[in-house]
């Protein structure tokens, strides 16, 4: 017992370490953003494009997510199989929405000639907006494969420390989502 | 439809001139004979079994070092050809091959440029250092294996696969990324460099960069977490200690190569402008994003090298190493002053007098602990018993050569200076002298040290430091032309240059130079086959046969797969010599008897992994949809099998190890 525990926290650091590699992934393209975001080349500025209501909307439902989540971690350790998964459904919509509106917004930019293609300003926001969205995705993915890991072989350690680092994983993406929201969205509006 | 199934490939981009022939030519039949010798031994169920699909670090690490002089001497094919191209192409005289000066056409010369530095940085000496790294470090720190068997395994897969991509263009595609080793934009975008020589180059990072970076993770775990019970930070080798200084730059700095690189691709692949010199793009950008890596990775190189050289000279001297907190601090200040320094690499961007002088003094200042190091080493060899074994000798080369090339640097590190120096071939010679001196060497002294450990044999002395000599007299003939060169104004990557310059003399010099440095490692190569027909003259049966410091020579040689018998106990430095001090001996029987070990089993799934990566590459570079997702799928579902197993470790009783340990001490 006192093995696993040890190889849990193990596994626990490790993925702490990893995350501090994500950091620096959104750190350099937090700065990219930063360079870049007036070179709109004669395009769509940033207060053309952005709509508060929309990316509030986002926050909202990713800070949800990020609570759901926590609750999802209350009811594993609390050794609840059925509440966990509950818990993991909500974050899934969640998520699920969440990804959905983004993508909404992005066709809606597109469709208006706002392409990553316009300007160097609109490649650093797909990129940075999209990087972020795709991590949501793969989360999406981890929910469905820690679900039915669930469903298999119930709370075992090992399933235990998978969704510890999940929840550290999906707090994480909401922090860089805090982040997107100001100095994207409302820095760009300013 | 033919654009579905094909992407971009056509039939003109299979082989068809004389260096894409013959690299193919030299791949396939390079294959079909390890082939046929695996198969006429009947090995392929030994070499899937015991190495391929191994998580055992001692052979993870034997397989890195193999793959990294496999390409130690791909890189130095390049390298030949290069300086004999320089060596020939003064003035107007018609070329050979079909080219208009040299044999070489400008192209073709500038791919082998960026291919020589590339595979040397990322393939060869990356790769010996994981190499080492993963045969050395959990000995030091009394683990039986790294924190993470498995991303270890996948780590060198990755690795491998991108050491293939990367010469991949000679059987699909004929180019390679004419644009240098870090391929800077606007040359690098889809405009100046249409073909898919960029994109091969993006690839073949990504998927080794991937590979560091997961090796990067595996290692400060471990080194954080996995040390036996008393040993203290300060009381770790100074090699695991360097090798963890190491591992936070790869950690702290790959991701900057990563995304920088994918952002190009992006301008590529998408149409994005990041680095565009329209739409708003801006070049230079990537230049600053680029040696935010590019500074911290040299570092990368040369620090495990340091703490190498600090294991040789303490042992060889017969005394423990001297200021050995002073050591700790330095490198960790070298660690952390990388990071402050990158804007020496384009003092001419036009940042303004300040910024410059900011980061040439702190370049500056990067001196003063590397400096202490040398110092340090100066001093533990001073009333020494000192025995110049050949690990000794490269250690001596490394010191001369490395405080050369050092204040060569510092003397760059003047932006005035550097405005005339930038981008000639004193440049090419500084990082030369500097990598050479401190990765190289370091790689070649630590490898002789170790080998015994590793084989259970130690390698043959005199045919040893003849490689040594030969090394270093052909390394002063092929740079220190450059330095002068550098001063007469010849730039870098030169494909050919007027007569009148009279630079042809000292180009035939350094291409002299090239062969003496190919006989060299002919001659290591020669003194491995000799060393193994003579292995039984050679035997270490004590498991320790330098009288060294450090827990790894507290086990047989070679050593068992599962490192200690007995995890040793430890309660200050030099834990070995101390435990020789008390008058304990390794290979008895504790009193306690031995305990049952649990160790990693193996998994084929880190090479179905790569494989997958491998194939996306692929199908990213020729735009063949299908193949990427294909390979994108295949490698998420690797990942997913892969976390439903929790069936990785078996047990291999006391009894069993008590029979091992009888077997490797009877010799
Ligand atoms: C004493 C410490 C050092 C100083 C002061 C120093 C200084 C410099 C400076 C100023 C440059 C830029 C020159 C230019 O582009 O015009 C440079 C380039 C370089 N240095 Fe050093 N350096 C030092 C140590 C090292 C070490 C230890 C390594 C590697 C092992 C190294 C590898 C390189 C490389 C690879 C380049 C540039 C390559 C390129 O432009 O493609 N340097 N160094
Ligand atoms: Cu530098």
């Amino acid at each position: 017992m006192e093995k696993i525990m040890e190889k849990n926290d193990t596994h626990a650091f490790g993925f702490w370490v990893y995350l501090m590699t994500d950091i620096i992934i959104f750190g350099v393209l937090f700065a990219v953003y930063m360079v870049l975001r007036a070179n709109t080349f004669g395009g769509p500025t940033s207060n053309d494009l952005f709509s508060l209501p929309t990316a509030l909307v986002n926050t909202l439902v990713l800070l949800t997510s990020s609570f759901t989540c926590g609750l999802m971690t209350l009811a594993a350790r609390k050794g609840k199989v059925n509440q966990t998964i509950a818990w993991l459904i909500a974050t899934f919509a969640l998520g699920a929405t969440f990804l959905a509106l983004e993508l909404g917004e992005f066709s809606r930019f597109i469709a208006i000639g706002a392409s990553w293609q316009r300007s160097a300003f609109l490649s650093s926001f797909f990129t940075l907006v999209g990087t972020h969205g795709l991590h949501i995705a793969v989360g999406l993915l981890w929910i469905i494969v820690a679900i039915v890991q669930l469903k298999l072989r119930g709370l075992t350690p090992g399933v235990t420390s998978k969704l510890t680092r999940f929840a550290l994983f999906w707090h994480f993406l909401d922090i860089v989502w805090i982040f997107i929201f100001t100095t994207v969205y409302l820095m760009g509006m300013l | 439809m033919e654009h579905f199934f094909l992407g971009d490939l056509t039939w003109s981009d299979l082989p068809h001139q004389w260096f894409t022939i013959g690299g193919t030519g030299a791949i396939i039949v390079g294959g079909i004979i390890v082939a046929a010798v695996i198969t006429y031994f009947k090995r392929w169920t030994w070499l899937w079994k015991e190495w391929l699909t191994s998580t055992d670090p001692k052979k993870i690490g034997i397989m890195y070092i193999v793959m990294a002089s496999l390409m130690l001497f791909r890189g130095g094919l390049d390298a030949i050809m290069i300086w004999i191209q320089q060596a020939i192409s003064a003035g107007n005289a018609p070329g050979y091959l079909g080219a208009a000066h040299g044999y070489l056409d400008a192209s073709h010369f500038q791919q082998i440029f960026t291919a020589h530095g590339d595979i040397m940085v990322f393939f060869v000496t990356m790769g010996f250092f994981f190499g080492i790294m993963n045969l050395i470090v959990p000995l030091q720190i009394g683990a039986r294996d790294l924190a993470f068997p498995f991303l270890n395994s996948l780590g060198f897969w990755l690795y491998v696969a991108g050491a293939v991509f990367i010469n991949m263009f000679f059987v699909v595609g004929g180019e390679f990324a004419a644009s240098g080793w870090l391929s800077l934009p606007p040359l690098s975008e889809i405009q100046f460099s249409p073909g898919t020589g960029v994109d091969y180059w993006v690839w073949s990072l990504q998927i080794s960069g991937l590979g560091s970076l997961l090796g990067g993770i595996n290692f400060i775990v471990t080194i954080l977490k996995m040390r036996v019970k008393g040993m203290k930070l300060m009381m770790m080798p100074l090699f695991t200690w360097t090798s963890l200084c190491s591992m936070v730059l790869v950690v702290a700095s790959f991701p900057v190569l990563t995304i920088t690189t994918l952002l190009l691709w992006f301008d590529r692949f998408f149409g994005m402008h990041f680095f565009t010199s329209g739409f708003g793009g801006n070049p230079m950008l990537y230049v600053n994003l680029i040696w935010m890596w590019g500074h911290p990775e040299v570092y990368i190189l040369v620090i495990p090298a340091f703490g190498i050289f600090s294991e040789i000279v303490a042992t060889f001297s017969g005394k423990k190493i001297f200021g050995y907190v002073s050591m700790v601090c330095s490198a960790i200040a070298i660690t952390l002053l990388s990071f402050l320094v990158w804007l020496h690499h384009f003092f001419t961007m036009g940042a303004g007098a300040d910024v410059d002088a900011f980061f040439g003094i702190m370049t500056g200042i990067i001196a003063i602990p590397t400096a202490a190091q040398i110092f340090n080493w100066i001093a533990t060899m001073f009333r020494g018993r000192i025995r110049f074994t050949t690990p000794m000798m490269y250690f001596m080369g490394f010191v001369s050569l490395f405080t050369f090339g050092g204040m060569a640097g510092v003397l760059l590190s003047i932006p005035g200076a550097d405005f005339e120096l930038h981008n000639s071939l004193f440049l090419v010679a500084h990082f030369h002298t500097m990598i050479v001196s401190a990765a190289l060497f370091g790689i070649f002294a630590g490898i002789t040290y170790w080998f015994p450990k590793v084989f259970g044999f130690t390698l043959n002395e005199k045919i040893g430091r003849r490689a040594f000599w030969l090394w270093i007299v052909g390394f002063f003939m092929s740079f220190v032309p450059l330095y002068i060169l550098g001063f007469l104004g010849a730039t870098r990557r030169l494909d050919h240059y007027a007569a009148s310059t009279g630079w042809q003399p000292f180009f035939i010099i350094a291409a002299t130079g090239v062969c003496i440095i190919a006989a060299a490692v002919i001659t290591q190569a020669w003194q491995v086959i000799v060393s193994i027909r003579d292995r039984r003259q050679n035997t270490d049966t004590t498991g320790d046969p330098w009288d060294g410091h450090t827990l790894e020579w507290a086990t047989a040689s070679p050593v068992p797969f599962y490192n200690f018998a007995k995890t040793p106990v430890v309660d200050g430095r030099d834990a070995f010599w101390e435990m020789k001090k008390r008058g304990e001996r390794p290979g008895i029987l504790p009193p306690d008897g031995y305990d049952d070990i649990t160790l990693s089993k193996n998994t084929g799934m880190a090479i179905y992994l790569s494989g997958f990566v491998f194939l996306a590459a692929f199908g990213l570079v020729w735009h063949i949809i299908w193949l990427a997702l294909l390979g994108i799928f295949g490698a998420i579902a690797c990942v997913i099998i892969r976390s439903f197993d929790e069936d990785t470790e078996y047990v291999l009783p006391a009894a069993e190890v008590e029979r091992l340990e009888k077997l490797a001490w009877k010799k």
